[in-house]
């Protein structure tokens, strides 16, 4: 398979999604279709390598999640977006088709307090339990007083 | 008078001397393990750091004694000293020289072995005391490793008794004047080997530490202590495997044979027990540690049958001689 | 003022009916490899579960990374992955590089290869140091081992010290090039060093491998299969040694990575040893590219933007991009996107210990607690990159 067959099966089966570029290909699909996606990603592109799950936070227009995988043997990269839409933030969890995605999504809640529906252990993972809000969110400064540690 | 005099002095001499050996095995060992990777080793105390031993003697004395809040006082405070009793009680039987110890007993080898292997004791009160994870960890392990490995170290040893013929440490010595034993064909090779290995295994030295194991363990049985008992139970340790070091000098290497006039006996015995202690150190410093089932396995699949039948191989070849008349 | 009373209180050690033990590992442990705490499920020796506990060494590399700007963060990049430093820069300028199409010169290119393949060389001398300790103790022969590679370690330490003035984090890359030129000298230096450390891998490899505890520790321990490497997403020797032959240097080339020849190790057996010859087989490929691109190394500029006046200088047009990197590791990415000023919108850092490290729940259980050890070693993560 190559990238331009991706992309024309891509279009052909979720025709709601915006695609751009083919390396990666960039598709941005809708939160409902988040992990048929995924799932669709992994077992017909056989896009199996998990890279990352991230997120933008775009101020007014609301989060957006972005995750990276890509084809090793055919050398396919396909960057996976949604947006959760203004003031939404929950999103299903791409856990069952991507273990990667467990601690990616762990700190994903940790840095923008998107609660990752279906996983099954959603914790803070890089700062402590008892942290005060969502430090990547852009409506966290920079210089805002944390408390004091116990 | 002196008959008196003697069981009361001697002891307390071989004490100091072999406390003053054990502290200076221990500038052998970094020095030796230095120069295996390259690096120097104690320098700045004292002449190329000879004074370093006492150096760190002053320090762990001078250290505070910590002992755990949740530790069971009693046991922890009396590990180290039952951990050390036994190893300076093995110096007890051992000969320095014909006639020069403390107690050449009919039963030596039996003496050396039993005591030897009630280190064990000190050991597990050490873990268990500590009421530490690590501790209890490597107590497990302790038991384990030394049922496993006293049998074949008890066997190895065995195997120059049954050549001399006799238990008794001096008559093995002399029964080496024309032949050391590690020369015997085929049989001491063999029996030395397995006596090195069951050695470094028995007295807990890497690549068979996994009581220590400081990458999983921490520090194993000794993790809570500090101070002077933290220096008992290293004591002990040297004291430990210094004893085996003379045994197997003693038992494969002639002992105090050796050219030059009798009174230089003592000085070749010291030789041969260092070339052993540098034999079993060369061990420690080259190879990685082995896990704990690996090592049941070799002592139970491998090191137990070979000593057994090497044993059995042994009284086969002194009857056969003793019968043809050799 | 009284003196805080202590209760004493007996701790009970956790022997529930079903004989388990819970056991902190770290995060102060001699080999948790920085600051890692694994809480283990024991029962005996064996582990039948782990949860890892990350996140001691955060320092907002993300959130910091927003208030800096191009010219300003990466040398604070080199701070994720301490031990390969230079490729963590390389990352961050890369995908700067990507989104404003900004040109690197030749020179600059090549320059950058030898960096960091050098590094990669380093970073993999220490890991195989402090994995034999791991494995053979501090007290023991891994230290011999350890002592070796960090004497060679020096060796390539010495050549950045004279190259960039500094032995651990470096700040050599810039948006558009490199910081400096090498200096006279270093060119012939860098050659002797090269062969002094070929030289010496071989006999460590005979060391290792004609030692039969060694293999016992390593062969069959910690077995990744392909699937669940991929699925987890650890890259780099991790993933080679579960059989995917998947080199970022080679399957989506930069900085003129198509100019050398260099073989991709691959190894199937997906165990410790596996991961353990193709690190091997690395650095003399490592060492290869050195040679060559020292061979080939063109005239020229080393920066297309030289002589920056101010750290605001460099704007960089809106956009975004994911750029990898083959790092010592795996794969070091760095998602970047801009919006137009000198500082960009948002930075996502893919560090490679971070995705290395999630296997580790999946291949613990089952392992002896001494077998921990040797496959934390075996993934060698740096827990700079993954708190970040």
């Amino acid at each position: 398979m190559t990238s331009d067959q991706a992309r024309a099966l891509i279009a052909e089966r979720f025709s709601g999604a915006q695609i751009d570029g083919t390396y990666p290909i960039t598709a941005t699909v809708s939160t409902d279709q988040w992990v048929a996606f995924a799932r669709f990603a992994s077992d017909e592109l056989r896009c199996r390598f998990f890279s990352f799950l991230t997120a933008v936070d775009w101020k007014d227009l609301g989060l957006e999640v972005v995750v990276r995988v890509d084809n090793l043997d055919d050398n396919i990269a396909l960057l996976m977006k949604t947006r959760l839409g203004p003031g939404v933030s929950v999103c299903p969890s791409i856990m069952p088709v991507y273990k990667g995605a467990n601690w990616m999504e762990r700190e994903c809640y940790d840095m923008f307090g998107i609660h990752f529906d279906g996983h099954p252990d959603l914790r803070r993972i890089l700062l402590t339990d008892d942290w005060v809000g969502h430090p990547l969110l852009k409506s966290y400064a920079v210089d805002t007083p944390h408390p004091p540690y116990r | 008078m002196l008959e008196l005099v003697t069981p009361l002095i001697a002891p307390i001499v071989v004490l100091h001397v072999v406390i003053g050996i054990v502290t200076y095995v221990t500038l052998l060992e970094r020095k030796f393990a230095a120069r295996m990777q390259s690096r120097i080793g104690p320098y700045r105390v004292g002449y190329h750091g000879v004074l370093q031993p006492i150096a760190d003697a002053v320090k762990l004395m001078m250290k505070e004694d910590v002992v755990p809040t949740a530790a069971d006082k009693p046991v922890y405070n009396l590990a180290p000293i039952v951990f050390l009793v036994p190893c300076m009680f093995i110096f007890a039987t051992l000969p320095f020289a014909p006639g020069l110890g403390v107690a050449d007993l009919n039963i030596g080898v039996l003496f050396f072995l039993a005591v030897s292997s009630m280190e064990i004791v000190g050991l597990f009160m050490a873990g268990w005391g500590s009421n530490n994870k690590y501790a209890l960890l490597s107590a497990m392990r302790a038991v384990n490793q030394v049922i496993s490995y006293d049998l074949p170290f008890v066997f190895s040893a065995l195997i120059p008794v049954v050549l001399a013929g006799s238990l008794k440490l001096s008559d093995i010595a002399a029964a080496q004047s024309g032949l050391w034993f590690i020369f015997y064909p085929v049989i001491g090779q063999l029996a030395f080997i397995a006596f090195i290995v069951s050695t470094v295994a028995a007295e807990n030295r890497a690549p068979f530490d996994i009581l220590e194991a400081e990458s999983e363990l921490v520090a194993g049985f000794r993790v809570e202590y500090s101070g002077m008992k933290f220096a008992l139970i290293q004591l002990g340790e040297y004291a430990h495997i210094l004893g085996a070091s003379f045994l197997g000098a003693l038992l494969f290497l002639g002992a105090w044979s050796g050219p030059g006039p009798e009174w230089l006996g003592p000085i070749w015995f010291l030789i041969k027990a260092m070339l052993v202690f540098l034999l079993v150190t060369w061990v420690r410093w080259s190879f990685v540690r082995i896990r704990v089932d690996q090592i049941l396995a070799l002592s139970w699949k491998a090191l137990l049958p070979a000593t057994l039948l090497l044993l059995l191989a042994t009284a086969v070849v002194v009857v056969w001689r003793a019968n043809a008349g050799l | 003022m009284s003196a805080p009373t202590v209760t004493p209180k007996r701790v009970e050690l956790d022997y529930t009916g079903s004989e388990r033990l819970t056991m902190n590992m770290g995060p102060q442990h001699p080999s948790a490899h920085g600051v890692f705490r694994a809480v283990l499920t024991l029962e005996g020796e064996t582990v039948i579960d782990v949860d890892s506990v990350i996140g001691y060494l955060h320092r907002c590399h993300e959130k910091l990374s927003e208030t800096l700007t191009y010219a300003q963060y990466p040398s604070i990049a080199s701070k994720t992955d301490y031990v390969a430093a230079m490729t963590s820069e390389f990352a961050y300028v890369r995908a700067a590089e990507v989104i404003g199409k900004f040109e690197v010169p030749k020179r600059a290119q090549y320059l950058r290869v030898i960096t960091a393949e050098l590094q990669r060389v380093a970073s993999h001398l220490l890991w195989l140091g402090t994995w034999c300790m791991d494995m053979g103790g501090a007290l023991g022969g891994g230290a011999t081992i350890f002592l070796y590679c960090i004497r060679e370690r020096e060796l390539i330490l010495d050549l950045f010290e004279s190259l960039v003035g500094a032995r651990l984090l470096y700040g050599f890359f810039q948006v558009g090039g490199v910081r400096y030129d090498i200096p006279s000298g270093w060119a012939d230096s860098c050659r002797q060093t090269v062969d002094v450390i070929d030289q010496r891998i071989s006999e460590y490899e005979r060391m290792l491998e004609n030692n039969p505890f060694f293999m016992a520790r390593a062969q069959g321990v910690g077995v990744i299969s392909r699937e669940l490497a991929e699925s987890v997403g650890i890259s780099g020797p991790l993933l080679r040694g579960s059989g995917v032959a998947w080199d970022l240097r080679r399957a989506d080339p930069y900085s003129s990575y198509e100019d050398f020849e260099f073989k991709v190790p691959v190894e199937t057996a997906g165990d410790c040893f596996a991961r353990y010859r193709v690190r091997m087989v690395e650095f003399r490929e490592s060492l290869k590219i050195v040679r060559q691109a020292l061979d080939k190394l063109p005239e020229g500029p080393i920066s297309s933007r030289p002589g920056l006046k101010s750290v605001a200088q460099t704007r960089v047009p809106k956009g975004e991009a994911y750029v990898r990197v083959e790092g010592a590791r795996g794969e070091v990415g760095c998602y970047l996107v801009a919006d137009g000023s000198a500082k960009p919108y948002r930075m996502k850092w893919r560090g490679a210990s971070f995705s290395n490290l999630a296997i580790l729940p999946h291949i613990i259980p089952g392992h002896k607690v001494a077998d921990i050890v040797a496959i934390m070693g075996s993934v060698d993560p740096v827990f700079g990159e993954v708190d970040r």
